[in-house]
């Protein structure tokens, strides 16, 4: 075989990795809508993503509350997740010792090597009664899910804040330092903004594994369609929807399970169409080039 | 002669790497002074030791006296930040903040609490003129500083620099990255400047050195060699070392 030969074997192999991802997705994507559709043709696609009531032994599928139910988690655990990891990345980054980051790296990492069915277990058992005797109510919430939640997205946040705080240059650092500025105002002012596009994308990530979680979300959010009127009340989320009720879905009702799949990879699409503008928004403006 | 810094009996050590072995130096006030000697000779770590910038590195270790208008700025008395700001620091490379043109130059005024915006705006068009920048960036202030070229990168960072009105300023080889027009506009500022500051040069460069200074230090193997008037070194240098260095014997 020619030297000509190998590389293009080589090339079309590698070819063919990268294509099997994108072919797998595409069947996955296929069947869940060859499966969905029928639900959302009988429902109609308003009634079935603005209907209230979600009863299938009626024939009701509306799923606006479980939207609700996975947005309103996602966004409260980022609420406390986000600050709470760009923090942390500052301190492991520019501020702990070197001793102190080699304890507190692997730490944060076995957070994120944790199997969900384990967050789950200690929400229920510890977290759930604890809001009960704290907040009122059942103490399955929205409020505990997302607290379960941001836990979960931490250490992702963190690590890839982390890195991003890393990469800027140390020039800038020195820069900043050599004209009179102090170690905070270097990391507020310069570090900080520089690195915002790698913790946008840390954002993005723990975004995506929040939305998608499902066995924590199902053990502590209390599952009840409703929308709720408070962060204290139950929700369901559209993972559990479908993970809740697989199990003895036949006919419209099973094929409404997988129309709420479809909802819920275009709802992921969306969210990562627009922090990918944001992502890339920022880049623009903070990297090489004029404004 | 009136001196603006004076080391004295200066020993660095990264770890147990002596670097540099008991250097003397006196720099004179309002005048430009030149380090030459071979790479690795510790002539940036020499002055990275006068604007404390070697207190990054964890290794670091010194000892020895550095005075600065008599004052020792290692006495742990000394406030650093402060310190940093009468010792200034241009580097090898470009290395403006990826933000406009204006806002690196206000910079170093907004850390030390300079928020008004007709003083800002008056100081980033004086330390610009002063860099000999402004006729080139007057209408795109607001614009990255990233898209200037690098000769320009160079003179908006000295204009940075300036910008917080420091005694002394550090330049550690400041035209190694620039072409030769480039590298002129800057040795002309560095003579525009003298007069206001006291400017110490880093440079590989020994055409530069005769250039710009009127003071030279010779570093070799992290001693110094031989120091005095530049045209005294560079035309009967009393060390033959320093003889074989600057004819390009070595180096």
């Amino acid at each position: 075989m020619s030297k000509w030969d190998e590389e293009y074997f080589i090339e079309k192999g590698l070819l063919l990795t990268a294509i099997s991802s994108i072919i797998i997705i595409a069947l996955i994507i296929i069947f869940i809508f060859r499966e969905g559709i029928p639900a959302l043709q009988s429902a109609g696609v308003f009634n079935f993503l603005f209907g209230m009531d979600w009863a299938p032994t009626d024939g009701k599928y509306g799923i606006f509350p479980m939207i609700i139910g996975s947005l309103g988690i996602t966004a409260l655990s980022l609420l406390m997740a986000v600050p709470l990891g760009v923090l942390c990345a500052i301190f492991l980054a520019e501020i702990a010792p070197a001793n102190m980051r080699k304890i507190l790296n692997p730490t944060i990492q076995t957070l994120s090597g944790i199997p969900s069915v384990v967050y789950g277990f200690f929400g229920l058992v510890l977290l759930v009664p604890f809001m009960r005797t704290q907040f009122g109510g059942t103490g399955f919430s929205m409020f505990t899910a997302s607290v379960i939640l941001t836990v979960m997205i931490l250490p992702i946040i963190v690590s890839v804040s982390e890195d991003a705080l890393r990469s800027i240059p140390q020039e800038y650092k020195e820069a900043s330092l050599a004209l009179g500025a102090t170690h905070w105002q270097t990391i507020k002012n310069v570090i900080f903004p520089a690195a915002i596009p790698g913790i946008i994308t840390s954002i993005i990530l723990g975004m995506g594994r929040a939305i998608g979680e499902t066995l924590a979300i199902i053990m502590v959010a209390g599952n009840v369609v409703q929308i709720p009127n408070s962060i204290f009340d139950p929700v369901r989320a559209l993972t559990s929807n479908i993970a809740i009720e697989m199990g003895y879905a036949t006919g419209v009702h099973y094929n409404a399970l997988f129309a709420t799949g479809i909802i819920l990879v275009f709802m992921i699409i969306v969210l990562l169409v627009i922090a990918n503008y944001f992502h890339y928004k920022k880049k623009v403006t903070i990297g090489g080039g004029y404004l | 002669m009136e001196y603006r810094i004076e080391v004295e009996n200066l020993n660095v050590y990264f770890d147990e790497l002596h670097i540099l072995k008991d250097v003397s130096l006196k720099i004179p006030k309002n005048a430009v002074t030149s380090l030459i000697g071979p790479s690795g000779c510790g002539k940036s770590t020499f002055i990275r030791t006068l604007n404390r910038m070697n207190d990054l590195i964890s290794t670091f270790k010194m000892d020895g006296t550095v005075l600065l208008d008599g004052g020792d700025i290692y006495n742990p008395k000394v406030d650093v930040v402060d310190l940093r700001k009468k010792v200034g620091m241009v580097f090898q490379k470009p290395n403006p903040f990826p933000k406009s043109i204006f806002d690196n130059v206000a910079y170093g005024l907004r850390v030390h609490g300079i928020n008004d915006k007709d003083i800002l705006a008056q100081k980033v068009e004086e330390s610009l003129k002063a860099a000999a920048l402004w006729d080139e960036v007057e209408n795109i202030l607001e614009k990255s500083a990233m898209g200037l070229s690098g000769g320009q990168q160079q003179r908006l960072c000295i204009a940075r620099t300036i910008a917080v009105e420091p005694e002394v300023i550090l330049m550690d080889e400041p035209c190694s990255a620039l072409d030769p027009i480039s590298t002129t506009k800057i040795e002309d500022l560095i003579h525009k400047l003298k007069n206001d500051f006291t400017i110490i040069i880093v440079t590989h460069n020994m055409q530069q050195a005769t250039r710009v200074s009127k003071h030279t230090a010779f570093f070799l193997h992290g001693e110094i060699v031989e120091s005095g008037l530049t045209d005294k070194i560079f035309i009967e240098p009393e060390d033959k070392r320093t003889e074989d260095y600057i004819t390009g014997r070595f180096g």
